[in-house]
């Protein structure tokens, strides 16, 4: 067997691979339940207003109709307040109580259900139903003069109104070069390929859920707070989560409706959402326009930076993100001003969507700066070297790791930048104009408390166990590669579980937080387990053991190391007398985020070529380089990161919703008019991992990655965008007709 | 009040306008009762609990349940459970035949994937696109790869995958010879 003797690092292919290349891994909606009913929703059509009367005898009536559940007939739920709101949910206002009251807060709102005996009379008694509404006066429209400051909620969770350090504005007056502009990010869709999903099935006052979630644990707090029962009661299964990009971080109302009615009609039910239910029935992320100036000294220095953002958010939830935090800290700048404003809408409500914020104000600051380098007739990449950060200036704190200017001249030498010439429309191939453009990358780092569970069985493998989710980026790959170097066992010998309630607890799977969160507690699970193992050996009178006890032990080769040899985990266990011995191990945070201000950093360059008769932009390659610290998987790692980059070029070019501002809902609600990139749009992704470890952050020495591939890559796809045609295009996405008329 | 009439419901576990079918899928005959509205998609995944066929968004946009009735690509979704009798399905549990095929080999080894939801479609359009003779290059492997969306953005790797299938496991030429066989022997069976 080719063991490697380090795991951690080693580009192992996807121990789930063969389960999901035969179609053999579970996903939300695919567990099988004896007696299992359908159901299906029926949303509400109208932005604003009451429920007058809704008419469901014709749906009540027809075939195979088990109960129509309204806010007429639905039991009361209590929706007990939580003491403090989880952090992925909204942190002002309150959230939408399903069935309970007939009034009306966004379109698409859940109305009524449908269970039936099979999915298609569901689908077809939920047409029946009818629903008369009053409208009411309601907000549909993005109007900066209705925006207010969040609310304290959001203030106390790093969602600030306004911050200034010296005295921005001044310092813009007297700038030597100055830019002040406008940027507008269109409302975004997560559109994961597998559609939400529950299935929720009652024993009595004990609730099953197989649900689509990011956070188990999470899923099951919320669920027993809105029906006031005991989270013991409750237990949640997720082991594979078909991406989710966010979508899937708290509970949704879905999910309460599939309980509730499978409380009613007394069987297991499943609610799969439909796509364009999607749309309504989870997040996205919000729209939002920013005023970016900034003024800078003849040689590029940065004197100035105002960055002031508006973001939609729902009437009855305040959901707010860190938009500006970019702003704050990615350059160093003596005098920053930032200001952050909401616009109440009746919509569903916002939430996360990969990068969340973060992607936002770094495609308007990353514009601006190019924008600023333009008119400081300076290279772009110089004018970033000229204010790099040294400290967090906002925090006052040193990095506890940062490899950015690695980042960039990595990332320069293997795009070719050198090659470029300054000029805008001054490159050209084959009759198209060719641009190049660059931006920085950036995501703070963040870790939260885990545990694990280790095992080891008779035969000498072991079993990790945590309730962490797997959404895609390869939690059980990297988590068995941790383990394994941990034990000193090959891969093949470590099995892991996830994505259970039962299971040890695991923070929320998102904020690229799993590596440093739920990994160390994996790691230090693993060393609980040897140094219990350690202690049995010592205390054993089993003569053969004898010669292992001298010293501190030494785990290597899949077993314990002594002056004969290596005694292996199951000789140890068939010795011990063991069928299996588990140890539970915990991480939390310590006191590095006191210290240091931690995050990932990178540098992207694309290139883009730009018909100038249709203005249609292609991407034909990017290339980045990433300071993520220790790498524990390069294999899954990259493909992370070009994942971000293909949703970078969604960002840039193709994706937003068309909303429909007399309806208040978008029209364009499924995967062929939301345009999402395909596989013809994508040719050449470059990705390196510049060497870097961050033990002052985590003893893994890990950062993460997922929301850093996606930072500032439709920045710089738009600066290459302006470079190849000399227009800036400051509404994203960079649509044909917006470039040709821009 | 809320009002549960189980009797009736019950009495409604047929479903109304059903049919009694067979479906032959990878090799083996099912009989089913199926409702005229069920999509071979919900037949596959909610009644023959063969579930590595994927629903993504029941409107033939995202080819996560793209699957294989005989010799050409079809996205289940969008063709009812009725309308199969007699062909040959072939699903991606199907595929594997002692061993993995070679796609589904490459798909690993070039992490072809994240989530892993779109894969099965992935992977069955691609076995399909082989057998066709329709991959001769990267840009013709990108086009006709177009229909199945990947959100995890895993579309370099699927492509490098697809590429290493081809140089190591799958001859397309012979493949080529298969897919002229089905496509002689469909136009048999339709003339
Ligand atoms: S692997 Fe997740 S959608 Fe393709």
């Amino acid at each position: 067997m080719n063991v490697p003797l380090k795991a951690i690092g080693q580009p192992v292919s996807r121990v789930d691979g063969p389960d999901k290349v035969q179609g053999h891994a579970r996903y939300a909606a695919e567990f099988d339940q004896p007696d299992l009913m359908h159901a299906a929703m029926v949303l509400s059509t109208i932005p604003s207003g009451t429920i007058t009367a809704i008419e469901t005898k014709a749906a009540r009536s027809a075939p195979g109709v088990h109960a129509v559940i309204t806010h007429e007939n639905a039991p009361r739920l209590p929706y007990a307040p939580m003491a403090k709101r989880p952090q992925v949910d909204a942190q002002g206002g309150d959230q939408l109580k399903v069935f309970q009251d007939p009034t009306i807060r966004f379109n698409g709102q859940p109305v009524a259900v449908v269970v039936a005996e099979t999915l298609e009379q569901a689908v077809h008694a939920a047409d029946l139903v009818r629903v008369s509404y009053e409208h009411a006066d309601g907000h549909t429209t993005f109007d900066r003069a209705r925006g207010r400051a969040p609310s304290r909620g959001n203030e106390k969770a790093g969602r600030p109104a306004d911050t200034e350090i010296g005295d921005a504005d001044a310092a813009l007056k007297s700038a030597a070069v100055s830019i002040d502009a406008n940027y507008v990010q269109a409302r975004e869709h997560h559109n994961a390929i597998e559609p939400h999903a529950t299935i929720a099935a009652w024993d009595g006052d004990h609730l099953t859920l197989h649900d689509k979630t990011q956070w188990p644990d999470n899923d099951r707090d919320e669920i027993a707070h809105v029906f006031g029962i005991k989270k013991e009661n409750i237990h949640v299964v997720s082991p594979f989560v078909g991406g989710a990009f966010g979508s899937a971080l708290r509970t949704w109302p879905h999910v309460t409706v599939a309980a509730l009615a499978a409380r009613v009609v007394q069987r297991p039910v499943r609610l799969e959402l439909t796509r364009r239910q999607c749309y309504t029935s989870i997040g996205f992320r919000p729209h939002t326009e920013q005023r970016v100036a900034l003024g800078a000294a003849a040689d590029g220095t940065l004197t100035a930076i105002v960055q002031e953002a508006f973001g939609q958010t729902a009437t009855y939830e305040e959901y707010a993100e860190t938009t500006l935090d970019p702003a704050r800290n990615t350059y160093a700048c003596p005098n920053v001003r930032t200001r952050y404003r909401l616009i109440e809408m009746n919509t569903n409500s916002p939430c996360p969507m990969r990068s969340p914020g973060v992607a936002t104000g770094m495609l308007a600051l990353e514009t601006a700066m190019d924008e600023l380098a333009v008119a400081l007739r300076m290279d772009p990449l110089e004018l970033r070297l000229k204010n790099y950060a040294d400290r967090d200036q906002h925090k006052n704190l040193p990095w506890s790791s940062k490899e950015l200017r690695a980042c960039y001249r990595v990332a320069a030498e293997r795009f070719g930048w050198s090659e470029r010439t300054p000029e805008p429309r001054s490159m050209r191939r084959n009759g198209h104009l060719i641009g190049y453009g660059m931006a920085t990358a950036v995501y703070p780092s963040h870790r939260a408390k885990a545990s694990a569970a280790a095992t080891l069985l008779r035969d000498g493998t072991a079993l990790i166990r945590t309730a962490g989710s797997d959404m895609g980026p390869g939690t059980y790959t990297s988590m068995t590669q941790v383990a394994a170097e941990t034990l000193g066992l090959p891969v093949e010998r470590v099995r892991i579980e996830l994505g259970d309630t039962d299971m040890p607890y695991a923070p929320v799977h998102g904020g690229s937080i799993t590596m440093a969160s739920v990994g160390t507690a994996v790691q230090a699970a693993c060393q609980a387990l040897l140094d219990d193992l350690a202690g049995v050996v010592k205390a054993s009178p089993d003569p053969r053991l004898a010669a292992f006890k001298a010293g501190t032990p030494e785990w290597r080769d899949g077993g314990l190391a002594g002056p004969g040899g290596v005694i292996s985990f199951a000789e140890l266990m068939e010795g011990l007398g063991f069928d299996r011995i588990t140890a539970e191990g915990q991480s939390a945070p310590g006191n590095e985020s006191k210290t240091h201000s931690s995050a990932a950093f990178g540098a992207v360059f694309a290139e883009v070529e730009v018909d100038p008769d249709f203005g249609t932009v292609r991407v034909p390659r990017i290339v980045g380089a990433y300071d993520i610290g220790r790498v524990v998987n390069p294999k899954t790692a990259r493909s992370q990161c070009v994942g971000g980059m293909v949703q970078g070029v969604g960002m840039a070019l193709l994706e937003q919703a068309e909303w429909d501002e007399r309806f208040g809902r978008p029209m364009n609600g499924n995967l062929a008019e939301y345009v999402v990139p395909v596989c013809a749009d994508i040719r050449s992704l470059d990705v390196t991992f510049v060497p870097g470890e961050d033990t002052i952050f985590n003893p893994l020495g890990v950062k993460g990655v997922a929301e850093l591939g996606l930072s500032g890559v439709s920045a710089a796809i738009g600066n290459a965008v302006y470079h190849a045609t000399g227009r800036r295009v400051r509404e994203f996405p960079i649509l044909p007709e917006r470039l040709l008329m821009g | 009040m809320l009002e549960v009439d189980k009797d009736r419901a019950r009495h409604a576990v047929q479903p109304q306008h059903a049919f009694l079918v067979t479906l032959k899928v990878n090799g083996e005959e099912h009989r089913l009762n199926v409702d005229a509205r069920t999509t071979l998609l919900d037949a596959l995944r909610d009644r023959l609990h063969l579930t590595g066929t994927k629903k993504g968004c029941g409107l033939g946009q995202c080819g996560a349940c793209t699957i294989i009735v005989d010799g050409r690509r079809v996205v289940s979704c969008l063709t009812l459970a009725v309308m199969n009798q007699g062909k040959e399905i072939t699903t991606i549990e199907g595929l594997a035949n002692g061993a993995l095929h070679p796609v589904q080999q490459a798909f690993i080894e070039h992490d072809a994937f994240q989530c892993g939801y779109c894969t099965p479609g992935q992977i069955m359009s691609a076995v399909g696109l082989i057998q066709e003779g329709r991959t001769r290059s990267d840009d013709e492997i990108r086009e006709n790869m177009s229909g199945n969306l990947c959100r995890c953005g895993a579309y370099t790797n699927i492509v490098d995958a697809i590429k290493d299938a081809i140089a190591h496991g799958l001859d397309p030429r012979e493949a080529m010879t298969q897919a002229v066989e089905a496509i002689a022997q469909d136009a048999g069976r339709e003339a």
